[in-house]
């Protein structure tokens, strides 16, 4: 693990008032408010211009999606769209946002728990083979997640666990990396001398964890969860191996199945777009809701 | 400007935590209490399944000779290796892995890296804005990405296509599946990488900068010179990242297979698993080529480290 040091040139020169000699004469090229600022435009209209498409499309019909139609106010029909996505396959369209819910919401709050705690121990207390522990851990981080679905399969079948909740619960519960980011995170925020005061006060160490040490590194704990969920609310292959009863399906992988039917039967196109528009939306206020939470996490991962 | 990094750890006060630790030593019950969940989970899915992944594919099923009755699981040694590295569709499925690899890095990590840069520089206004609109992507599942672009690439359905189209030039993307995928990539994880090196490049000292402009360096050269060989360890990371996790390329192309006709079944390595786990049955196979996949990880990421290490050492020793 490397922290960012920059070279040691704290120590450098005293700064001179008069750029250095014989470049006095030619000033150096630099870009245009207007060039730097465009080109920050040109970047968000790559980024924002496919959500924006999916909000029109979401809001036609089958001919006008097909047909590549421009959306009028006449053709407007996001509520026919929306009715009839909670009316397709006998409602099951919000049986899977409610599982991808459940999925995402339950398994984050878990593993951010189950992160925290370890996170904790590591940066707390010393014992012996620590370190190397640790870095187990963080090799964990480096292992390709699609390799490990096959083989959780096949045992998730030896213990008949496959085609059910748990299949796809459990694995969404570990995340090495959300470790390490707690680690930094009780680094960063939970101070010895406080846990020290606690103990000198009579507190077992479970009791300082819970009452002080889990209080103090909210910010972390806040900041893992956002990362899980993200994650648990994207996973498509994991879900795609595990499940086959459309009734356990989250979003990703309801709106996978039903694109594969759109071949034969075009009326799906809609559905599948509409329902593709409410299943960012949580994650979209999510992140705009917790912008110091993602920015945090994502610094802390720069400095690693 | 440090604002919006307010919620990242304060540094720092490491003193005194290290005492607190050393204090702590020998009271065993409460720190393996606390990792205990973790490592039993870390262990149910990660290590079983990998060392699980290891002994499946040292194995296959045997069939009597008409291919009725039970299957026999017999021990063929690297035999499935043998099979996966013998059969050409896995072996082109890597060779699309690299191709996608240098298409798709370069641009992302050139684009991430420049947004960065133009984000960092002063010149720059509604900075918070521009970086929640860059990252924005990152919040929408990859399926949805990968389903609304291949919409837009979908002649009839697409605007796109259809203001090219107009304009004379036909553009087949789903007759070119790679930039197609490329560009789904890029779209989700510039703004996410942006992020990172934005971050990494406000942790540079402000003197380090001035210094820079006093010794009449102007922005592009400050940017080329100083900021981007400052923040090399966060480049590197995300580098390794991403070949992480272009070797897992599995589900932009799963939505284009049969909609682009040149993604068949077997397009990426992970595909080939896929395929041969449950379309043939094949759990041998689909185990070996698993773990190929991760042992070519795994070499990638060491190698990674050691280049960057080897190089940043030969720094410091030039600069002593």
């Amino acid at each position: 693990m490397k922290t960012l040091s920059p070279p040691e040139r704290a120590a450098a020169p005293q700064p001179r008032p008069t750029p250095a000699p014989g470049r006095a004469g030619r000033r150096p090229w630099s870009p245009s408010k207007a060039a730097v600022n465009g080109a920050l435009v040109l970047f968000t209209l790559y980024t924002l211009l496919p959500l924006g498409w999916l909000l029109t499309a979401a809001a036609k019909n089958t001919p006008d999606l097909l047909g590549g139609n421009t959306l009028t106010p006449a053709d407007f029909h996001l509520g026919q769209n929306l009715h009839d996505l909670a009316a397709a396959d006998a409602g099951i369209y919000f049986h899977w946002y409610l599982n991808s819910l459940l999925y995402a919401g339950l398994g984050a709050l878990g593993c951010a728990f189950v992160c925290v705690c370890a996170g904790y121990a590591f940066e707390v207390y010393g014992f012996r083979g620590k370190e190397k522990l640790f870095g187990l851990v963080l090799l964990g981080v480096l292992v390709p997640t699609t390799a490990l679905a096959l083989p959780m399969y096949l045992l998730a079948s030896k213990v008949g666990l496959v085609n059910t909740f748990w299949a796809v619960f459990v694995p969404s519960l570990v995340n090495p990396f959300g470790v390490y980011l707690a680690r930094v995170f009780c680094a960063g925020y939970v101070p010895g001398e406080v846990l020290e005061a606690a103990r000198v006060d009579g507190a077992g160490e479970l009791r300082t964890f819970w009452s002080i040490g889990l209080r103090m590194v909210m910010p972390g704990f806040v900041t893992v969860f956002l990362f899980q969920f993200t994650a648990i609310w994207n996973n498509f292959f994991l879900p795609l191996v595990m499940l086959s009863d459309s009734k356990l399906f989250p979003v990703s992988l309801g709106l996978y199945s039903w694109n594969t039917q759109t071949r034969s039967e075009p009326s799906y196109y809609p559905l599948v777009v509409t329902g593709s528009l409410l299943a960012i939306v949580p994650l979209v206020v999510a992140f705009i809701a917790l912008q110091r939470h993602w920015k945090a996490g994502l610094t802390a991962g720069s400095i690693k | 400007m440090t604002r919006s990094r307010s919620a990242a750890p304060p540094r720092g006060d490491n003193a005194a935590s290290r005492a607190a630790t050393v204090r702590r030593r020998g009271r065993s019950g409460a720190p393996a209490l606390l990792i205990a969940p973790f490592l039993l989970l870390f262990t149910a899915v990660m290590l079983v399944p990998i060392g699980y992944a290891v002994y499946l594919s040292l194995f296959t099923e045997q069939r009597s000779g008409l291919g009725f009755g039970d299957a026999r699981t017999v021990f063929t040694g690297f035999g499935n290796y043998a099979r996966a590295l013998g059969d050409s569709a896995y072996r082109t499925g890597f060779l699309t892995i690299v191709q996608y690899c240098v298409l798709y890095i370069p641009v992302m990590l050139g684009l991430s890296l420049l947004a960065a840069l133009l984000l960092d520089s002063v010149l720059a206004r509604a900075k918070r804005f521009f970086q929640l609109a860059l990252f924005l992507p990152h919040a929408v599942p990859g399926i949805i990405a990968a389903l609304v672009w291949t919409y837009l690439y979908t002649p009839g359905i697409s605007p796109v296509i259809g203001a090219l189209n107009s304009a004379g030039s036909h553009l087949d993307l789903l007759g070119h599946p790679l930039p197609a995928v490329v560009n789904m990539a890029v779209w989700e994880w510039t703004g996410y990488n942006m992020v990172i090196f934005y971050a990494a490049l406000q942790a540079i000292p402000r003197e380090v900068l001035e210094a820079s402009v006093v010794d009449g360096a102007g922005p592009l050269r400050t940017a080329l010179s100083i900021k981007v060989p400052l923040i090399r360890a966060s480049i590197t990371m995300v580098g390794m990242f991403t070949v992480i996790g272009s070797l897992q390329l599995f589900t932009e192309p799963m939505i284009m297979y049969r909609t682009a006709p040149a993604v068949v079944s077997s397009w990426t390595p992970n595909m080939f698993a896929y395929t041969a786990a449950f379309d043939r049955d094949d759990y041998g196979l689909a185990a070996a080529s698993s773990v190929m996949l991760a042992l070519v990880a795994a070499a990638l990421s060491f190698i990674v480290t050691r280049l960057t290490r080897g190089r940043t050492e030969r720094r410091a020793e030039a600069a002593a």
